[in-house]
């Protein structure tokens, strides 16, 4: 049987590659971690030595503002050194491949590669040929995963909700094209939630999703009902240029999240979106403002949740 | 093995040896796990009005790159300004001295204090940095490879235990 590539001999969380495969205990260890480091985000000093002397490498061969700069505060927070690595536009314009490009940054001595591409699988492929003392983060891979969002998504959810095991989300949107969505239900469906909901237009909810252990609405009134949370997903203004969808005002009509259709829901319910919204697409401005959104939370959590995976990886021996 | 003192009489002698040193100005701090057990206890047999600070070192171990993090570090929590305060920092045992060492990194990431002293249950031989405690209750002879730690029961009872090396 092939280890999980994920984890060490004991167990411990080695890479970061997708939250599917990684077991509930280790998902939790995760959280409490972050829980603790939002206690040194809130100090004075928001520092800690854990990772002095260690370089971590973010490699964005993707543009992504937050991802990145969410990274590199996590990173300097835990006193790494960082270096910000945009290759889409250097090494591979010039025919470097992916494996040349980590190797050469492994001569000079990185310890974290942090890893956006455009291709799903990418970030197993360099962990796969890393040395045993560097670690690979995945920042988001093709339509395949974006663990560190889904995990700070449980996250939020824990802070707000406190349990899983009684909990109703709703996922609304483009979850075709979502690594988001793919990672948050490996990781709702891995801590316990009794019930998992994708809300969106036939053409954007991948076949056989069922099979994840979600139930699929095609009514966003329908499936909002009783929810506990709703994470609303962007709605990528490329995807709008093909035949997936007929118009911006059309989709906004049946599933963007107003305060009218958010009113189905439960009162307590709160609203969650990874960003960068679209306002007026997928979400209300009165909705993505107001008392129950937890959009700007989300970001803060999203350092936490970051440092805790970096200090755990970086502190797992081969 | 039998001649473990015992801990809740050493609490009281603790928080006797403690008094006359309290000022206003005195914020205690407990350090996990044990440490912060005890803490509670001084913090309730000195009356000690103000909220009492709880500090997790798994942040500043100087072994991170030996051991990796600490399983489910706790949230380091306190709640008030150490600027200019008198400190004290309460652990079970005092062993080699490094959780000590780490704890005052940890602390003065949170500002500068007046002085810090160290209060301990326990202490055994073995130090391995230049740290003593200013208050202690009891000195513990402790076998090589053996470790000593403080138990709380189900009833909040506390108790020194010896830990053989298996």
């Amino acid at each position: 049987m092939q280890r999980n590539p994920q984890l060490n001999k004991n167990g411990e969380l080695q890479h970061l590659l997708s939250i599917d495969g990684l077991p509930r205990e280790v998902i939790e260890r995760i959280l409490t971690t972050a829980d603790s480091f939002i206690g040194v985000t809130e100090r004075e000093v928001k520092k800690v030595p854990l990772l002095r002397g260690k370089s971590v490498f973010n490699l964005f061969f993707e543009p992504s503002t937050r991802t990145r700069t969410t990274f590199e505060i996590a990173a300097k927070r835990l006193s790494a050194d960082v270096i910000n690595l945009n290759i889409g536009v250097s090494s591979q314009t010039k025919g470097e491949s992916l494996l040349d490009t980590v190797a050469n940054l492994s001569a000079m001595h990185a310890d974290i590669f942090v890893v956006r591409h455009a291709s799903s699988g990418a970030p197993h492929l360099i962990a796969r040929h890393v040395k045993p003392h560097e670690h690979v983060i995945n920042a988001g891979d093709g339509r395949h995963a974006h663990p560190t969002q889904g995990l700070l998504d449980l996250y939020t959810l824990r802070h707000y909700k406190k349990d899983f095991s009684q909990l109703t989300v709703a996922i609304v949107g483009d979850v075709l094209h979502s690594r988001v969505a793919r990672s948050l239900i490996h990781g709702l469906t891995t801590v316990g939630t009794p019930e998992v909901r994708v809300i969106g237009p036939q053409t954007l909810i991948p076949a056989g999703v069922e099979a994840l252990g979600v139930h699929v609405f095609r009514n966003m009134r329908e499936g909002l009902k009783g929810c506990d949370a709703v994470v609303m997903l962007r709605l990528q203004n490329e995807r709008m240029r093909g035949t997936l969808l007929p118009s911006a005002q059309e989709f906004f009509k049946n599933f963007g999240l107003t305060a009218e259709k958010l009113a189905v829901a439960k009162p307590d319910a709160i609203v969650m979106h990874p960003g960068p919204m679209n306002r007026g697409v997928e979400i209300d401005s009165t909705v993505a403002d107001g008392p129950h959104s937890v959009i700007l939370p989300q970001v803060t959590f999203g350092i936490a949740v970051r440092m805790a995976v970096m200090s755990m990886v970086a502190g797992a021996s081969a | 093995m039998n001649a473990l003192p015992d801990a809740e009489q050493l609490c009281v002698r603790l928080a006797d040896a403690i008094r006359p040193a309290l000022t206003p100005n005195t914020a205690m701090i407990g350090l996990y796990t044990g440490g912060v057990w005890l803490a509670e206890r001084l913090h309730t047999l000195l009356g000690i009005g103000e909220p009492l600070g709880t500090m997790d070192i798994a942040f500043y171990r100087d072994d991170y790159h030996q051991q990796g993090l600490a399983r489910d570090p706790k949230r380091t929590q306190i709640p008030f300004s150490i600027e200019g305060r008198d400190v004290l920092l309460i652990d079970d045992v005092l062993y080699t001295g490094r959780t000590v060492r780490a704890a005052m990194n940890e602390l003065f990431d949170y500002g500068r204090p007046a002085r810090i002293a160290l209060a301990v249950l326990a202490e055994r031989g073995g130090r391995q940095l230049p740290i003593c405690a200013q208050f202690c209750g009891a000195r513990v002879e402790v076998p090589a490879g053996a470790r000593l730690r403080l138990r709380r029961a189900e009833d909040g009872g506390l108790s020194l235990q010896l830990e053989h090396a298996t």
